[in-house]
């Protein structure tokens, strides 16, 4: 790659954001435009699920309720969970960050379904106005909606299932739009081994969006059928059962934490080797292993379930299937520490997140075991102990790996450089703050603390404080972030169309990339990894 | 007995779940500092020293060896774990002949026990030491957990379904039972108390009749109230001062005008506390959910007085 830093265009005009006016970006079928209006929505709601949580350190800080009452409490933590999940962690990066960089990366002009695209994104919008309508009457089942409560309680739980069953289409419709798009749309010679591996994990997350997300739709039809109709599936009164719900529940929601870990992941392959100036060590394992995850995600559900009355036979199968999700979880891990090896490493912000990923990822997988074990299990389920896995993972994991193809993207989709100083006080920040939130809640999880609860025992208040404290560190860094995002997009300096250096096909266009992505479609030759010494 | 990481196990079973909580921990910190002892060695030995020879790193693009090692040894390892786990888990869930069997239901939010002899007791469970215990576990509303975080173990408790869960405590004490499945409201003050008793003081107790040194000579009766409104879970729904729980506070609550659902008003007075408890749903103070269960059964017309009594001197 003789000619890197001089490949496309360095013109620093406005890109596809020439245009103006609302009407531009409402109707847009520019791939670019609506993958920014999730990211601008997403990132919205990402602020208004971390504000709950801070709501609910606050109250935490006395063992007694003191600030709200204990229902204020009970919808708060309901409504952190479910914005967090179904309005920011799912589509943050496969509709925000996927949407741009799928076409970028395969060399397209756009995605095959433009118009599915937008109606993705305004189904999506429905979705949210109906959930944030729900709000008349505001739910407190927790964002797992366990019959019977929810079938009981008088929240707007049909409402609210309706919004979801809108997010959950639009879901499926992007899901299905980049399969097309990853199959058909690849440019000349970009053969599937040639693909980035970001685009490896998107196809395995596409197949679980599109097989997944139909049963949550039918699960929350037939809640609403129980509430509206009368309908008792998930009532013993009439013959049917609780435990069904969590059953169906499950099916959907295991597998779709792949759906918000494997997006990541694939930003993690692609900053890692940029950063290290290095090939991605054992690309096919990588990708392979993506594909591993999405199958073997959907076998495992009913580890969540342990202690719901299943019986002892099926509790064993669950957990021995659960533990090989750990292996290809692995090697990747692996594989990415191998690519450091004899490499160049710079850590700007991309590769401080990418690293910070790895670091905070191994955390949430290595206390996996403790809650894939069964005796452990039972042991720990419903307690802190897992309140701080599934952040560590979720947050640790995802919402880092968000973070680093934020910082590595900036460039790309504003034509703006970021304040790489202030982005790394605000890494500094977040890293501290976050270990300290929550790393105090294994400890107080292993004691016996147990979730979603307003009012707690006296001898747990230490840890609740030293939690609190380390969220508002971790609110502060958050903020920061944003702050410099904003800077960024107002006074950064104009961005070159390559400044990492990367040899992927999105830094070919120019920064921000024109409607259309490319004047002239690329020819691929050789796959995007091609760092260091030259070789095939 | 209490360290930072555990508390101590009250059971041999408790026991052996601790060491394989320990097995996976040393497991866990041992890759753990592996791997990202690594990555930070890495980090640090390959930072760019001499930006103009980027361009020559070498070219490693995996190594089949490599990739075979570190699929096989997590293979071997989280087997490993599995087997571990199952192993200490069927231990838990195969009870031992002979257990002394209690009858517990959940309700939001309060836990009615039920023992074999017919006695019951609310959010308060006795049982003897060093014997096997065995729970029957039901729930009438909604889901419910049964969490004994000193003995290591829960399950939940499902409307139309029963669930089992023993133990063997090994020495008496006092141990706490949380509601661990999310029911609403109450959900965090849903909370109850197993206490194991010396064999023979559980033998005298069980001769008494399971009700709590009922009517001891002379004892006011005001204050025998107080006892049955601490044992039967009262409080968990009703303060007695201070921010409001579920249902309304205790102080100031007789003699006082309380507004009725529908619209009609009455004065808290003796006949009205005493209905509020057998009764709940008949007369439903405005702003308030009715969801109190009826107290008919679980005490005696006695104690139910008593109750009332007390409630007269919190003014």
């Amino acid at each position: 790659m003789e000619s890197i830093g001089q490949t496309g265009t360095d013109r620093h005009d406005r890109g596809y954001l020439a245009e103006r006016g609302w009407r531009s970006w409402a109707f847009t079928l520019d791939h670019k435009r609506i993958g920014a209006m999730y990211l601008w929505t997403t990132i919205a709601f990402f602020l208004i699920g971390g504000l709950f949580a801070l709501l609910l350190r606050l109250e935490l800080l006395s063992p007694q309720t003191r600030y709200f009452s204990n229902h204020a409490y009970n919808v708060f933590f309901t409504l952190h969970g479910s914005m967090m999940i179904f309005l920011f962690i799912i589509p943050a990066i496969p509709s925000g960050l996927g949407n741009f960089f799928i076409p970028l990366h395969i060399g397209a002009r756009d995605v095959a379904f433009p118009r599915l695209n937008l109606a993705s994104y305004w189904i999506f919008a429905a979705g949210f106005l109906v959930i944030i309508g729900s709000l008349v009457a505001p739910m407190d089942t927790g964002w797992t909606f366990y019959t019977p409560y929810s079938a009981k309680s008088a929240a707007a739980v049909t409402t609210l299932s309706l919004g979801l069953f809108l997010v959950g289409l639009s879901s499926i419709l992007t899901g299905l739009n980049f399969l097309v798009t990853i199959h058909k749309m690849r440019a000349p010679g970009m053969t599937w081994h040639r693909m980035p591996l970001f685009l490896w994990s998107m196809y395995a997350t596409s197949i679980i969006q599109v097989i997944a997300t139909p049963v949550v739709g039918v699960t929350f039809l037939l809640l609403a059928a129980e509430r509206l109709l009368g309908v008792g599936f998930y009532d013993p009164s009439k013959g049917g059962d609780p435990v069904l719900f969590q059953h169906f529940f499950w099916f959907y929601s295991h597998p779709v934490v792949y759906v918000m870990i494997l997006p990541a992941m694939g930003i993690i392959s692609e900053v890692i080797p940029v950063f290290s100036r290095k090939p991605i060590f054992g690309y096919n394992a990588i990708a392979y292993s993506s594909l591993a995850i999405a199958f073997l995600g959907f076998l495992v559900w009913g580890h969540h379930m342990f202690t719901s009355g299943m019986s002892p036979l099926a509790n064993t199968i669950f957990s021995f299937l659960t533990f090989f999700v750990a292996v290809p979880t692995a090697v990747k891990v692996f594989n990415w520490i191998a690519t450091l090896y004899k490499g160049s490493i710079t850590l700007e912000s991309p590769m401080l997140y990418a690293l910070t990923f790895i670091f905070l990822f191994a955390v949430g997988g290595l206390t996996g075991p403790f809650l894939g074990a069964l005796a452990t299990n039972v042991q720990l389920h419903d307690t802190y102990f897992v309140v701080a896995h599934f952040h560590y993972t979720m947050m640790g994991g995802t919402v880092m790996g968000f973070f680093a193809g934020l910082h590595y993207w900036f460039p790309k989709m504003t034509g703006k450089m970021l304040n790489e100083k202030v982005a790394r006080l605000a890494w500094a920040l977040i890293f501290v703050g976050f270990n300290v939130t929550f790393f105090t809640m294994f400890i107080v999880g292993t004691r016996g603390m147990p979730r979603r609860y307003a009012e707690y025992l006296p001898k747990f208040h230490t840890e609740n404080v030293i939690s609190t404290i380390g969220s508002v560190v971790l609110a502060a860094g958050i903020l920061l972030m944003c702050w410099n995002f904003l800077q960024g997009l107002r006074k950064g300096a104009p961005a070159p169309a390559n400044p990492w250096r990367a040899l992927s096909l999105e830094w070919k266009a120019a920064s921000p990339p024109e409607t259309e992505n490319f004047h002239e479609i690329p020819v691929v030759t050789a796959w995007p990894y091609g760092y260091g010494t030259t070789k095939a | 007995m209490d360290n930072v990481f555990a508390f101590g196990a009250a059971s041999g079973q408790a026991g052996r779940v601790d060491a394989l909580f320990l097995v996976i921990a040393v497991i866990g910190f041992f890759f753990f500092f592996l791997t990202q002892g690594i990555l930070i060695y890495f980090a640090v030995k390959y930072r760019r020293r001499r930006p103009d020879r980027d361009n020559e790193t070498p070219s490693i693009t995996g190594n089949p060896l490599l990739e075979f090692l570190w699929i096989l040894i997590p293979t071997l390892v989280v087997v490993f774990i599995f087997y571990y786990g199952w192993r200490v888990y069927t231990d838990l869930r195969v009870p031992e002949a002979g257990a002394t069997e209690v009858h517990v239901n959940a309700r939001q939010w309060m836990y009615e026990i039920k023992y074999a002899d017919g006695r019951t007791a609310i959010n308060e469970i006795r049982v003897p030491a060093s014997k096997p215990v065995k729970f029957i576990l039901s729930a009438s509303d909604v889901l419910h957990g049964f969490y004994l975080p000193d003995f290591r173990v829960k399950m939940d408790m499902i409307p139309g379904r029963i669930t089992t869960l023993w133990l063997q405590p090994d020495r008496p004490g006092q141990y706490q039972i949380f509601c661990t499945v999310y029911c609403g409201t109450g959900h965090s003050n849903m909370l109850a108390q197993l206490i194991v008793m010396p064999p023979h003081e559980y033998a005298e107790w069980v001769e008494h009749g399971g009700r709590d040194e009922a009517g001891e000579r002379g004892e006011p009766l005001h204050e025998r109230g107080e006892r049955v409104v601490k044992r039967a879970g009262c409080l968990s729904c009703h303060a007695v001062e201070g921010k409001e729980k579920i249902g309304p506070n205790f102080r100031g609550l007789f003699g006082s005008k309380v507004p009725l659902e529908g619209g009609q008003s009455v004065t808290a007075d003796e006949e009205f506390l005493r209905e509020s408890i057998v009764d709940p749903g008949a007369k439903v103070v405005k702003g308030y959910p009715n969801v109190m269960p009826t107290f008919k059964t679980t005490l005696t017309p006695e104690e139910v007085e008593a109750v009332v009594e007390y409630l007269k001197t919190r003014k």
